[in-house]
């Protein structure tokens, strides 16, 4: 095995590139090193101004999404010897605007994921006195898979959906809704519903499935999209059916 | 205001790239996916050509033999080839994504895939061999 292994790092300076570029860097290529390991080599020993996203090195952030090799990765679980001989491109998350070399702007997510309202809503509060809602672990194991989203976007940069139409919702935020609405002690399922059952919710998906491979946390955003159509659905028969009825 | 996507208030000069319009040949599972996509044509041209030999079945035994005179040209037998093929393949996407939109609970836990997927396929060999029975068993 070779000792060094070439990352293509996409470069971009806002103020002074018209577009990223690729520069290389020759790293050590040690087994227990992932690509963050190696960007962080770089930005140590090699290059200072190289800016990237990164700060628990084990999967739980979310914040180290890449593409790697072409690719949505979160860097930290991405190992250079399996990508060896290389050369291992690295580049931002795709469909989202690059703010400077590997760093993607995140506010349009930012924006989606608070409309969703990913948060318990209860008609009423009760007292504290009368202590916490309760859940069985029954309860819990129905949305359980669903909270485990650690926001790392690389569902969104397996989306082609998002990738050409920049209103969708998008996998990550739909899933956390559906989270919501599937906990026990949450009662804002309504409130959800309109946003949730609309051409740029989870109507805009046409279910490329990709968005569930690509999850580190094995999420299946995929998934919690298709349910939360048939919930949708069925709501609306329910609605036309009743139309009296309150939602 | 109004949001608009893509809209930064305090905006750092961003690059956006535009996705390609031939996203889709980038990767095999982008490829199904259009495939499978597509092959809802195939499913309509089989419901059209349904509803047509029912037309030509109502306009008598001379129109319908006319409509299977037709069927026989080449043209024809191998479009409906690759029809077939399609639907298959339209079907077998459809009943294996199934279980990702059904979450059924059963004793407390998530239903197994394969309980959703295998009755949808014993379903649709019943109904294929029935229909088989009827057209080849005369």
């Amino acid at each position: 095995m070779a000792d060094q292994i070439a990352l293509e790092v996409t470069r971009y300076h806002p103020e002074r590139d018209r577009e990223p570029g690729l520069q290389t860097y020759e790293v050590p290529l040690r087994p227990e090193w992932v690509v963050l390991d190696a960007l962080n080599y770089v930005k140590d020993k090699v290059d200072g101004s190289l800016s990237f996203r990164w700060s628990c090195r084990m999967g739980i952030c979310g914040s180290c999404g890449m593409m790697v090799n072409g690719e949505p990765k979160l860097t930290c679980a991405a190992f250079l010897s399996d990508y060896a001989p290389g050369p291992i491109r690295v580049e931002p998350l795709k469909h989202f605007a690059v703010i400077r070399d590997l760093i993607v702007d995140i506010t349009d997510f930012l924006h989606k994921l608070s409309k969703a309202k990913p948060w318990l809503i209860r008609k009423e509060e009760k007292p504290l006195a009368e202590g916490e809602y309760l859940q069985t672990p029954e309860q819990l194991d129905t949305f359980k898979q669903f909270s485990m989203c650690i926001n790392c976007l690389l569902c969104y940069a397996a989306c082609p959906v998002y990738g050409m139409d920049p209103l969708f919702s998008g996998p990550a935020a739909i899933a956390l809704a559906q989270r919501y609405n599937m906990d026990s002690r949450d009662q804002g399922s309504g409130e959800r519903l309109d946003i949730l059952s609309h051409s740029d919710g989870i109507w805009g998906c046409t279910f490329v499935g990709e968005c569930t491979k690509v999850c580190p946390k094995n999420v299946d955003p995929a998934g919690a999209i298709q349910q939360y159509k048939l919930t949708a659905a069925k709501e609306w028969v329910k609605s036309l059916l009743l139309p009296w009825g309150a939602k | 205001m109004k949001p608009v996507a893509g809209y930064v208030p305090y905006p750092p000069r961003a690059f956006r790239t535009r996705v390609s319009t031939y996203w889709w040949l980038t990767s095999w599972p982008y490829l199904r996916f259009i495939l499978r996509e597509f092959s809802s044509v195939f499913v309509a041209w089989f419901v059209v050509l349904t509803l047509w030999q029912i037309a030509s079945l109502i306009r008598g035994p001379a129109a319908y033999a006319g409509f299977l005179e037709w069927l026989r040209s080449p043209f024809l037998v191998a479009l409906n080839a690759v029809s077939f093929l399609f639907v298959v393949f339209h079907a077998v996407t459809w009943f294996n994504l199934a279980p990702k939109a059904m979450a059924i609970r059963m004793g407390g836990k998530r239903a197994p895939a394969l309980l959703i997927t295998a009755p949808n396929y014993v379903a649709w060999l019943a109904v294929s061999a029935a229909l088989a029975w009827i057209v080849l068993g005369e």
